[in-house]
């Protein structure tokens, strides 16, 4: 690690050298494994190795960037040569200087926490559990697609600031799950364990993947891909729905997350991924959702995907209030953008996908806070609703207001009993009136932290990976059945 | 510098070689990938993010008998090079055989494009500095604020494999856009292209204000089925979601793409003719494909008549048929995509198309488009930065973005007008159509 340690040293003297206002230096190490199994075949095995080294300068409050692979002394003299360059070019269209709220430098060392090293499990033992899930998926029923696939991701990252800081991280992550897809005719049903869109992922070892027993699950799922081709289409109409914590994980994660990114809010991602409803007036008074519903930004949360120790501008993991009883009392927030509206600190939020990118705000883990509710007690009240769970598709327009979201799973509820699938649900609504009408929220024992390996954000594009911590809830009066 | 300076060709080429000699592997292939990118965006009216990233990886894909493994790393040091390989023959042993593995790609000549602007490459982070104040300066004078970015590429990319192929590409790629916005509206415009000249700030910056101005104040609409015209940028995004969901071979033979049962029916209307062609300069030309493999060009819909997917090596050995051209790095489940679309243009300008509307819609983009059901080809999503209302023949002002939900198949067969004039956007170059019906579920607030 020695000789990294010196690169970002070199970087940082470098940039002081030039009489910068503030710079970091981010080098990063990263290695992956992916394993992708297929119709009961080995679609893929794929190891991939990044390094390389980011450096930003903020010179006269304008911002510059470069990361450069290559980490040899010139490279890193050339990086920040062309971030300096490039920090002068913003300074020519600058109106309002950056100013950063301020940050005690620590230096510091954070480990994730693991039980088993996923990268030393052998590779036959993945593959054979992956194998073995796509032949109990095909066993159990007529399904034409049968997918699998395990992943596991190492990031070793020096940080170092011209503030003093000095932070070495080791962050392990690893993911797996498997989706069957059932197709006749003009239809085609899937279903996924134990989420959609890449499984479920955490800060863990494979010890999360022994957890899932991807075996165990993988008739069911595949018997209930082949059973909605034969399902009843959902009919447009209001109702109550009952969504499962999967789906709700997503709900969140588009509804609430994304809208409390302040540099959303502030305008950076405008002219890309939109802005957000949730205005700084809105603060610590608007009615974001019912009585119900409590939700935090926990970046310190056991095994969450968006865990970890400091965020990339040195700032250490929080617990920061988002919305209490129903009112809006918090955002994900930077050091710039904390000071933008008055606040003391950042939440520490900053984030950046890898060695090549800026930090942005990013979602740490986003976690609805349990109710007191058991899912039979959610499900006992409804005369007439709907039990939706895990996603199928989704959007939300660039406010993050109107949404519309699909479930692979829906069943419909009836005199308080879960009775037949029916396929193709859509429903829609307007941010803060769902969430008004959330009246119950499932308790401790149903609460999951699902992690979600692929939030898009930023230009060009970084992937981050966040946590949503969530259990079943119910809303009254939604909107379903939206496809025609 | 640019990435052509910095990871010269023949660096690639050794490095590629050193792989390729050392792997006692039945086959071999190497992809390598060099850029470097770079990005000045604007928002508030200042440049507030502004960056640069270059590297060089090399992907290696490794097959002994039917074992196919793969390793990818950033490094061209030659021991990186040589643990990549130790990497992926350890990969490859362990696996079982895939039975459905044939071969990878012989070698094909694949015709030189020039896709390589000099300019573009040498772009300096003070042109596009000078790129964005034209945008900022045009929504200053109408008090209006501007956001969006200036990005510039150099990039070369090399496949090489054991059975011959040899290929090499340098290319540059450029983007533009300006998202003017006021108290009440938003305007768009944008450019894309290899050429630094194509890089219009001033047309896409006034027409970003002429739309933020023109939809001051929008009214709401009552969501329902409407004749649209729908603008190059959402044309080009509803194309995109079809090639998703239903134009490359994975998907007709899983079974889940429209053209299992279309094949050869007419799905769209005879004004419809869509293709891709990854050597049409009013694209990103792109001579090969990540096999190696040259790219063909391949007609999807002929006068609304449904006619072919792409291919990769994989999916036309299943089927006896030679590659399209159209592979992705491996290992990549999605299989075969089209990525230099292009639709046929029609005869009519925007006014014509305007003033044949008694009442309907004018969208310039979509936001958030998501499949809502493959087969069906039905998407959803929500309009932005200018979305108008038709009446008697002309623009009435702006209404509230509304949300859609509908078969891309459906609307392509109600085509009744389409732009003579085309514009690149994303992976599609697409004129202007007019919808005679277009189904809108649900409205926002703004």
């Amino acid at each position: 690690m020695i000789q990294f340690e010196d690169t970002v040293r070199l970087a940082i003297d470098e940039c002081l050298a030039r009489g910068v206002d503030y710079a970091d230096a981010r080098w990063i190490d990263e290695e992956s494994e992916r394993v992708l199994v297929k119709d009961g075949k080995v679609e893929g095995i794929v190891s991939s190795h990044s390094k390389g080294i980011g450096i930003r300068i903020l010179w006269k409050g304008a911002w510059g960037f470069a990361g450069v692979a290559e980490t040899d002394k010139d490279s890193v003299r050339r990086a920040v040569a062309r971030a300096f360059e490039i920090a002068r070019a913003s300074a020519t269209a600058v109106v309002q200087p950056a100013r950063l709220a301020p940050c005690d430098p620590v230096v510091a060392e954070y480990s994730t926490a693991f039980k088993i090293d996923p990268f030393q499990v052998p590779l036959e033992e993945k593959l054979s559990l992956l194998l073995d899930a796509d032949q109990a998926m095909r066993q159990a029923a007529p399904v034409r697609v049968t997918q699998g696939h395990f992943a596991c991701r190492r990031e070793e990252k020096v940080f170092a600031s011209t503030e003093g800081a000095f932070i070495t991280q080791h962050l392990l992550e690893t993911g797996a799950g498997i989706e069957a897809t059932a197709v006749e005719g003009s239809e085609v049903q899937m279903r996924a364990y134990p989420s959609s869109h890449g499984g479920d992922w955490a800060k863990k070892g494979y010890e999360l993947v022994q957890e899932m027993d991807l075996v165990r699950n993988a008739s069911q799922i595949a018997e209930e891909a082949h059973q909605l081709l034969s399902a009843r289409q959902c009919p447009p109409k209001q109702t109550t729905l009952v969504i499962g914590g999967a789906q709700m994980a997503l709900q969140v994660h588009e509804s609430c997350g994304h809208p409390i990114e302040l540099d959303r809010v502030l305008g950076t991602e405008a002219g890309y991924a939109g802005t957000s409803f949730l205005t700084p007036d809105k603060l610590g008074g608007f009615r974001y959702g019912s009585p119900a519903v409590n939700i935090f930004a926990d970046a310190t949360v056991e095994g969450g995907l968006g865990t970890f120790g400091f965020d990339d501008e040195g700032v250490p993991a929080q617990r920061i209030p988002i919305v209490k009883e129903g009112i809006f009392s918090g955002y994900l927030t930077s050091r710039e953008t904390a000071a933008q509206i008055g606040l003391e600190r950042s939440g520490g939020a900053m984030r950046a996908d890898g060695w090549s990118r800026i930090p942005l705000i990013r979602m740490t883990n986003i976690n609805l806070e349990p109710g007191d509710w058991s899912l039979e007690e959610m499900l006992s009240e409804v005369k007439e609703g709907l039990f939706l769970d895990f996603n199928k598709s989704w959007s939300i327009d660039d406010k993050r207001l109107n949404f519309q979201f699909g479930t692979q799973l829906a069943r419909e509820i009836v005199n308080g009993e879960l009775g037949d699938l029916v396929k193709n649900v859509t429903y829609t609504g307007i941010t803060p009136d769902f969430w008004c009408s959330c009246d119950a929220v499932g308790d401790k024992s149903l609460w999951h932290v699902w992690g979600v390996p692929n939030c898009g954000k930023g230009e060009p594009v970084q992937t981050a990976r966040v946590g949503h911590g969530t259990s079943p809830a119910r809303f009254r009066n939604v909107r379903v059945g939206l496809m025609k | 510098m640019t990435s052509r300076q910095l990871y010269p060709q023949d660096q690639l080429w050794d490095a590629a070689e050193r792989i390729l000699s050392s792997a006692e592997s039945d086959q071999t292939e190497v992809v390598i990938g060099a850029h470097r990118s770079e990005l000045t965006r604007i928002a508030n009216s200042t440049i507030h993010q502004n960056t640069s990233e270059q590297q060089a990886e090399a992907s290696v894909r490794l097959v002994i008998g039917k074992k196919v493994g793969c390793a990818a790393g950033n490094s061209l040091e030659a021991d990186a090079l040589d643990e990549l390989v130790r990497k992926a023959r350890e990969i490859t042993l362990l696996q079982p055989d895939n039975p459905d593995f044939v071969s990878l790609p012989d070698a094909e000549h694949a015709v030189s494009v020039n896709a390589f602007d000099e300019q573009l490459a040498e772009c300096s982070p003070a042109q596009r500095a000078d790129m964005a104040r034209v945008i900022i300066e045009a929504a200053r004078r109408r008090d209006l604020n501007a956001f969006g970015s200036v990005s510039t590429e150099a990039a070369s990319v090399m496949v090489a494999n054991s059975l011959g192929v040899r290929a090499y590409h340098d290319l540059t790629h450029g983007r533009l856009t300006a998202l003017i916005s006021g108290e009440t509206s938003s305007g768009w415009g944008e450019c894309l292209s290899w050429r630094l000249d194509g890089l219009d700030c001033e047309t896409a910056a006034e027409t970003a204000v002429a739309k933020a101005l023109q939809g001051e104040n929008p009214v709401e609409l009552e969501p329902g089925d409407y004749p649209v015209i729908l603008e190059p940028p959402a044309v080009s995004d509803m194309l995109m979601f079809l090639a998703y969901v239903g134009l490359g071979a994975t998907a007709l033979q899983e079974g889940t793409s429209f053209m299992q049962e279309g094949m050869g029916q007419k799905v769209a209307d005879e004004k419809i003719t869509l293709w891709d062609d990854g050597l049409d300069a009013r694209g990103i030309p792109m001579p090969f494909d990540y096999e190696g493999v040259p790219k063909q060009k391949v007609v999807f819909l002929e006068a609304g008549v449904a006619k072919d997917v792409v291919y990769d090596s994989y999916t036309a050995h299943r089927v006896g048929r030679k590659s399209t051209g159209h592979a992705f790095v491996a290992p990549n489940p999605y299989g075969p995509f089209p990525s230099h679309l292009f639709l046929s243009p029609g005869d009519s300008t925007q006014s014509e198309m305007i003033a044949g509307v008694e009442r309907g819609l004018l969208v310039t983009r979509f936001h958030y488009t998501n499949i809502v059901h493959p087969k069906l080809t039905v998407i959803t999503g929500m309009t932005r930065d200018g979305t108008f209302l038709i009446e008697d023949g002309k623009i009435r002002g702006g209404v509230k973005n509304l949300r859609f939900t509908q078969s891309i198949l459906s609307a392509l067969q109600r085509v009744s007008m389409i732009g003579s004039e085309g514009k690149l956007a994303e992976v599609c170059w697409a004129p202007a159509l007019k919808i005679d019906s277009f189904h809108f579920s649900g409205a926002t607030q703004f």
